[in-house]
């Protein structure tokens, strides 16, 4: 138990030592929901879907979580390039263990990101149907946060190097991102793209924390809180399991 | 305490290790001596259970790392070739994350953290981070770290790569103390012949994957007909320069380099 601790208080130490990182990793959140959502509010507005600030917020607040957190379990490939990682996989602890302390604190991490996004959402004029719903909210900030954590396992642990990165980020995280749901709402879409975003695990996410926080009166969910909820326990739980399973195969 | 038998590692056409046989005793300081590319850190990549060897037994302790992984990591310590620190971590965090994972009691963590630091000259820079620190002081440091659990085997893979004199001299006579003291077992790579001569009991010889001779250092200069380890030891492998090609970690390495501008 005290291995998980350790590597999880690692991670958020390396979090909170890196300030200019946070402050770097805000910019793209709030040029999402400043720029997009003050600049698309009247055509939304037209439209019939109530305020697009409002309908935004809850996915700006996803994309960081999933950025943060998938890129916590990329950061493998950074501890395999600085030696680190061969520290903790000579060390006598099963690597479940180092896993699961990673990953925890890779989550750990993300979520805080989110609840930054989420203040700066708040500030900037962002009101939800009920403060009372934001622990709801946060429930799914951290269930966002252990999926794809665990999807940054499976890939950090499957990557050799950096060139890698790339390939993961236009292929994987760009399209996770932007089929999820996140900047358009998924009623009403055709036959192939409410395939496709059915598919990606954050639109369950994303829709979750819609639906937890905007009023009914506008925000219609494409999938329901329950079925949100059950799709991401699911897949977060099997996607932990492989992860785990590639990190105990990792040589060096 | 360690037993090889035909220890055999390919990767794809390349054979890095082949039909590599040895036993080290209890107690036991044990060179292993080659040319840069000869299969040193592969080997001990595969004795401390971060490889899958293609072929062969190993056995640590009587137990097979690739069956019993956890129980053999425990019964071993290991000072890496290449850099393994955390460098977001201050010199002390990386002695406690590893005293946490090695499970050494709370107690007995801080106090020989405490005295290792000491030891190694770092007990001043305790609190800053290791990526501040100059090569020395990192190799110091993951030397200092290896000794912070009593290991039943030690591995040191070139550790006295980048030391000056005095650090190389404290580092030497720390080993042959916990040797003697508690008989550690030794298994150490390095390119200074000299260090071998003084510190080992018995020592390996190994070229292009496969081992040439082993023995007491006076047996191996017996044998070849030479007065000092370093003559036998060109004599047996040649005097061709090798070169390793980058592997894919060092070009990684380069690159991330570049792309932190050097802030690590």
């Amino acid at each position: 138990m005290n291995a998980i601790y350790i590597l999880w208080l690692r991670e958020l130490k390396r979090y909170t030592r890196s300030r200019a990182q946070i402050v770097a990793s805000l910019g793209q959140p709030m040029l999402y929901l400043l720029v997009l959502g003050f600049g698309l509010n009247p055509v939304f507005k037209r439209a019939g879907y109530g305020s697009y600030f409002q309908f935004i917020a809850p996915g700006v607040i996803g994309m960081s979580v999933l950025f943060s957190s998938i890129f916590s379990g990329l950061g493998l490939l950074w501890d395999r390039q600085f030696g680190f990682l061969k520290e903790t996989l000579v060390a006598p602890v099963p690597r479940i263990q180092i896993m699961i302390g990673r990953t925890l604190g890779g989550s750990t991490v993300a979520v805080i990101q989110g609840l930054l996004v989420l203040t700066i959402c708040l500030v900037s004029g962002f009101r939800p149907a009920s403060y009372s719903t934001i622990p709801l909210a946060i429930g799914f900030m951290v269930l966002i946060a252990l999926l794809f954590a665990a999807l940054g396992v499976v890939f950090g642990s499957s990557l050799q190097d950096m060139q890698g990165m790339q390939l993961i980020m236009n292929f994987i995280v760009l399209p996770i991102y932007f089929l999820s749901g996140a900047m358009f709402p998924l009623t009403d879409q055709g036959k192939i793209l409410g395939f496709v975003t059915a598919l990606d695990p954050l639109s369950y996410g994303v829709d979750g924390m819609r639906s937890v926080l905007l009023s009914s009166t506008f925000f219609r969910p494409a999938f329901g809180p329950a079925l949100d909820l059950a799709v991401l326990v699911v897949v977060g739980t099997i996607l932990l399991i492989f992860g785990a399973y590639r990190f105990s195969k990792i040589e060096i | 305490m360690i037993q090889v038998r035909n220890l055999a590692k390919t990767f794809g056409s390349f054979s890095a290790v082949s039909d590599v046989s040895f036993d080290v005793a209890e107690g036991e300081i044990f060179a292993f001596l080659g040319p840069n590319g000869a299969g040193k850190t592969t080997t001990i990549k595969m004795l401390t259970t971060l490889l899958k060897p293609s072929g062969g037994q190993i056995q640590l302790d009587g137990l097979d790392p690739q069956t019993h992984q956890n129980q053999v990591r425990q019964r071993f310590g290991i000072v890496f070739q290449d850099p393994s620190l955390d460098g977001d971590l201050t010199a002390w965090e990386n002695m406690e994350v590893h005293g946490v994972l090695y499970h050494v009691p709370h107690k007995t963590r801080r106090h020989r953290a405490e005295e290792l630091l000491k030891l190694f000259e770092l007990w001043d820079r305790r609190n800053d981070q290791v990526k501040k620190f100059s090569g020395g002081m990192k190799r110091r440091l993951e030397i200092a770290r290896g000794f912070l659990h009593t290991p039943k085997i030690l591995f040191l893979d070139e550790p006295t790569l980048g030391l000056d004199p005095q650090s190389r001299n404290q580092l030497w006579t720390h080993v042959k103390g916990v040797n003697e003291s508690e008989r550690v077992t030794v298994f150490l790579t390095t390119h200074y012949m000299d260090e071998a001569d003084r510190v080992a009991h018995r020592v390996g010889i190994i070229d292009h994957g496969k081992l040439v001779t082993q023995g007491t250092p006076k047996e191996i200069k017996e044998q070849t007909g030479t007065q000092t380890l370093e003559d036998a030891f060109l004599k047996l492998t040649g005097s061709t320069i090798r070169d390793e090609s980058a592997s894919s970690t060092d070009q990684m390495r380069q690159f991330a380099k570049m792309w932190s501008g050097g802030r690590r």
